[in-house]
């Protein structure tokens, strides 16, 4: 789960490190209440992609009246593909210096990574392809965390060991989000350095594993349901399926991920674009198979799904079943091929064709033919 | 010939009595696997699938000999179970369960530099199998048959197509390898390629890989030194969105990285043909 960056900002103040005085805003009245209080703020859409002040959804607001404007403007509005659910209205921050601060899972190495550098406020990417050098990286220790030792070392090696005293703290700090909410990523850029040589955190991203959802309740309980997600992914997730929605036109069920994605690339090589990932997993009982098609259905878009099993432990006959059940339940009139292989696929594919449904041999063919009924094929 | 698991693997099931672990328990068994325990905390001295059950690891290595395990315990406590399956010297472990926390594998993986000699497959993997010998997980053996075609992936059901395939076109298998979904995992396709390459009876590959990280490179990388085995490799996900998590944790791109497209091209200048459907896996591994 990506947080959002006025949640990332309490998680950051929940480990102890500082941040700069700011409210959340859900409306305008609460923005001008936010200015009246704080001062001149930056009023800040708050949606989990890069990019936002480039979009419009940043602006400077002396006085409560232009904070109102502000917020007016920026609330609902689209910031790739997220409607704006509030703002952060934040006080300014006398900025002396800035710094990147950031942890996050290396997979070459199979290792979180710590990642410090005096270029703060710009991509750290960017930083790492023009100067990798400006970078100093430490692999923390997963069982105790990085020690002071090494974190002095690391501070003084990135030339900012003038600030060293402050800082070596703050990345203890920060360093506890991995244990203590999972953290994939945790990040701060810019990192800022008061005239006063405080540190305050001037941005946050925060990125908790999903996979640890069963020992961070709280934090999704706090934070889950205030942005308005994908209306066909919220309610995917509400029936426990794997579903990602793509914006295509044909409705893609798949047992098992990689199957699945090599369903989609089938289906584009045959001319068409899918609608969705959807992995069912094995088994594909009805009740999960009439699950996927509900939410595949929900969106208008779609005109026809394919459907592709391998059933390995499962018997094709007992997915052929359940397939033909799930669409007489679902009352299923879009265009449906399905492709199944596997044990006793062809007592499965006999199941299909006494009911209608017109089984493919193998997978490229059936992409084929269900890209043939449907999209411009459809239309001509 | 084959890689990993032999006629001589001895095998226990951690979480032996929960349904998966029983099921497929029961399916390693039917194959002819060497199954000689399970380990179930709190059911040690009774006896499941007609094998005893241990409290630990430990006391299943003493008293079995086992060399080798498979996992299907939940995944609070996964992490667990490959330590003290690895602390215990079990050799070969090969974790099937999905869902493992990123941060306790980073973990374990720190813990397994102590234990060089355990090999972790896995986890969110099927296991492997050796055809018409053994096989620890859930790849479902009637698709296999005995043969020169070492596999590798990171999908499971891909697999099986391609096993399925190969196995219709009279190809048979030495030894299929599953390395799992997942971001932070044990063997990757170096490592597993690798032991390829020194099997005898192995001639032949089919790497399967999909999209994020970078593990697919570092294989072609490995072949493009030199390489005795006629090799394909199929990348799925070719289509699939930047930023979003397609299913696996691991299957996901960001910026320009992890993506089909720079996989299949370090595999192309390696010299190993790229398929684009399953079905040219066979073909391609026909060809020559």
């Amino acid at each position: 789960m990506k947080l959002l960056e006025y949640q990332a900002k309490e998680v950051l103040a929940s480990l102890g490190i500082t941040i700069p005085p700011g409210r959340v805003a859900r409306t305008t009245e609460e923005a001008a209440q936010a200015a009246a209080e704080l001062g001149p703020v930056a009023v800040k859409a708050q949606v989990p992609v890069g990019g936002r002040g480039k979009a419009g959804g940043i602006k400077l607001a002396n006085t409560p009246e232009e904070a109102r404007q502000a917020a007016e403007q920026i609330i609902g509005m689209d910031i790739k593909g997220f409607k704006v659910p509030l703002v952060y209205c934040e006080g300014k921050l006398d900025i002396a210096r800035e710094v990147y601060l950031g942890f996050t899972v290396d997979r070459d190495a199979r290792a979180n990574i710590l990642m410090l550098s005096a270029k703060g406020g710009m991509e750290i990417e960017q930083v790492a392809e023009e100067d990798p050098h400006a970078i100093a990286r430490l692999y923390p220790n997963p069982w105790r965390g990085p020690l002071a030792f090494e974190l002095n070392q690391l501070v003084f090696e990135s030339g900012l060991g003038e600030h060293a005293r402050a800082l070596v703290p703050v990345i203890q700090k920060l360093y506890r989000a991995i244990p203590q909410y999972d953290a994939l990523t945790a990040e701060i850029n810019p990192l800022v350095v008061t005239p006063e040589g405080a540190i305050v955190a001037g941005d946050a991203k925060i990125e908790s594993d999903e996979n640890a959802s069963f020992r961070q309740r709280e934090l999704e309980q706090r934070y889950e349901g205030i942005l308005e997600g994908d209306p066909y992914e919220v309610e995917a997730k509400k029936r426990n399926l794997t579903y990602v929605s793509l914006d295509g036109y044909i409705g893609i069920i798949g047992n098992g991920a990689g199957l699945c994605m090599g369903t989609l690339d089938l289906v584009q090589r045959a001319g068409g674009k899918a609608a969705n990932f959807c992995d069912i997993g094995g088994g594909a009982r009805a009740e999960v198979v009439q699950n996927a098609m509900e939410v595949i259905l929900m969106n208008p878009r779609v005109e026809g799904i394919l459907v592709n099993i391998f059933g390995g432990i499962t018997r094709g006959d007992e997915v052929a079943r359940g397939l033909v059940t799930a669409r007489d339940r679902v009352g299923l009139k879009l265009p449906l091929v399905v492709r199944l292989s596997g044990t006793n696929e062809e007592e499965g594919r006999e199941i299909l064709r006494q009911n209608g449904i017109e089984p493919g041999v193998n997978a490229w063919e059936a992409a084929q033919k269900i890209v043939g009924m449907t999209g411009g094929a459809r239309q001509s | 010939m084959s890689i990993l698991l032999n006629e001589n693997s001895r095998v226990i099931v951690q979480g032996i009595t929960g349904r998966e672990g029983s099921f497929h328990c029961q399916q390693m068994q039917l194959m002819g696997t060497k199954v000689v325990g399970g380990v179930t905390p709190g059911r040690g001295g009774t006896e499941h699938n007609g094998v005893p059950v241990f409290d630990s690891v430990a006391e299943a290595v003493r008293q079995t000999g086992a060399n080798a395990t498979g996992i299907f315990v939940p995944p609070p406590f996964a992490a667990d179970a490959i330590m003290e399956a690895a602390a215990n010297g079990i050799a070969l472990i090969a974790c099937i369960t999905e869902g493992i926390p990123i941060q306790d594998m980073i973990r374990v993986k720190d813990f397994l530099r102590v234990y060089p000699d355990a090999r972790l497959l896995g986890p969110n993997c099927p296991g492997l199998l050796t055809p018409g010998v053994a096989k620890i997980g859930i790849i479902p053996q009637r698709f296999s048959m005995p043969g020169p075609v070492g596999i590798v992936a990171r999908s499971g059901t891909l697999t099986y197509e391609t096993m399925a395939a190969l196995t219709s076109a009279g190809l048979g298998q030495s030894t299929i390898v599953g390395i799992g979904g997942d971001p932070v995992n044990g063997m990757s396709f170096v490592d597993v390629i690798q032991m390829f390459e020194q099997d005898p009876g192995t001639t032949h590959l089919a790497i399967i890989g999909e999209i994020g990280g970078s593990d697919e490179e570092r294989g072609a990388e490995l072949l493009a030194r030199g390489s005795r085995l006629k090799s394909v490799a199929f990348i799925s996900g070719r289509t699939a969105p930047e930023g979003k998590r397609m299913g696996h944790a691991g299957a996901i791109v960001s910026g320009n990285r992890g993506t089909a497209r720079s996989k299949e091209e370090a595999f192309r200048q390696a010299g190993v043909a790229v398929a684009e459907t399953t079905d040219q896996i066979v073909e391609l591994l026909t060809k020559a």
